[in-house]
């Protein structure tokens, strides 16, 4: 008990500590669970990391907190998998706050509005960024997207796209984006989620 | 109490819904935050992505805190976040235990490689109205172009991209302070 206790503790400090320090998308906690894979904690190695990887990027829940709670699944059962997400949230949490109260006094303030202003399309582009992340795990092949138009030119091959994948990606876009628009309805992003499943199983993806 | 449960299922709706990493859950939080509870603008939803970039922290988790804040305070915060990451501890936990057997089954491959497409094109619609309310003039766009080609050719690290915000938005409102004191 001591020690399951004792395991626990060490448990949340690792992930509180994954939570302060990894800035940016969910995949920014990945080398800080390699980090913890190499440590001789005995939680979980690096081919187990693997398979959290795969499990994690294809359940529901945002990836870097799945990927908290399957860690923390293998190093200490379910109360294990609880703590670790919890403990991964709070900094993230703590920070957020005192930035909204500061904000909320600032806000209005003609720098802080100048740069938000300046913010949003260099925000855009990450985001734009992050949206070719998504592509390259639904419709692209594996070589990396940006490095093409160079392959191309060296190697004279061309872009690896899966060509079931990109139709099916072009038909949702267009009924979604499109045609609703046109009918004057919107489709629920849950409707849409369902239609790929159910497609993705009929057609063999 | 009633709205701190509003917002604890809205945000367990949009951590069940969300497949992949954290731009993943923007066609969600679009849909549930700025449509159906108008909670927020699409350009309070870019001020949250840019400081969930930059801040320390899951961004799925700091967006969260960060709406939830804005409607109901520190505790808003807590119970949003809390919100968000109850489908994921609840349905790991579950499928954790059997998921090895189940990826085992090549169905659930075709089924999430579909799913996968699903959220490719939700994520695409979600990032055009994004920079439509992002961007607003030519200097938005040149100045988007520019940080796509910065970080396509030499590194797409997200703190120095809001540092360059930072700096540009700051020496822009200098820039226009002087215009008008010529004038």
């Amino acid at each position: 008990m001591y020690s399951f206790l004792i395991n626990l503790l060490l448990l949340m400090f690792e992930f509180f500590k994954i939570g302060l320090f990894s800035v940016g998308g969910g995949l920014a906690t990945l080398p800080f669970l390699y980090n913890l894979a190499a440590k001789d904690y005995g939680w979980f190695d690096t081919s187990t990391l693997a398979d959290m990887i795969a499990v994690s990027e294809s359940s529901p829940g945002p990836m870097g907190v799945n990927m908290a709670t399957y860690a923390g699944y293998h190093a200490a059962g379910i109360i294990g998998g609880i703590c670790a997400t919890i403990a991964l949230a709070v900094p993230g949490i703590i920070i957020i706050i005192i930035i909204y109260k500061f904000l909320e006094k600032f806000r209005n303030n003609k720098y802080v509005e100048g740069v938000f202003y300046a913010l949003h399309p260099a925000v855009g582009a990450l985001i734009t960024l992050a949206c070719f992340q998504v592509y390259k795990s639904s419709f692209l092949g594996t070589r990396e997207f940006f490095i093409q138009p160079l392959h191309l030119a060296f190697f004279g091959t061309g872009i690896d796209i899966k060509p079931i994948h990109f139709a099916l990606f072009l038909v949702i876009f267009w009924l979604k984006m499109f045609l609703a628009k046109k009918m004057n309805k919107k489709i629920h992003p849950v409707a849409v989620i369902a239609a790929g499943a159910v497609l993705g199983a009929a057609l063999g993806l | 109490m009633k709205e701190l449960l509003e917002l604890y299922t809205a945000f367990f709706r949009i951590g069940l819904f969300t497949f992949g990493g954290g731009m993943a859950m923007l066609p969600m939080l679009t849909k549930e935050v700025v449509e159906d509870k108008t909670w927020a603008t699409n350009e309070e939803i870019l001020d949250c992505f840019a400081i969930g970039q930059c801040t320390p922290g899951i961004i799925a988790i700091n967006t969260a805190t960060f709406i939830g804040t804005k409607r109901k305070g520190a505790i808003g915060g807590v119970v949003a976040t809390l919100g968000m990451v109850s489908p994921s501890i609840i349905v790991i936990l579950i499928i954790a235990s059997i998921l090895s057997q189940i990826m085992g089954y090549p169905i659930v491959g075709h089924i999430f490689a579909g799913i996968r497409v699903a959220v490719a094109a939700l994520v695409t619609e979600s990032l055009v109205g994004i920079l439509k309310s992002g961007i607003k003039d030519w200097f938005g766009v040149i100045f988007y172009l520019v940080i796509l080609a910065f970080c396509i050719c030499v590194t797409n690290s997200p703190i120095l991209v809001v540092i360059a915000g930072i700096v540009v938005g700051i020496c822009r409102i200098k820039l226009i302070d002087k215009k008008e004191e010529k004038k």
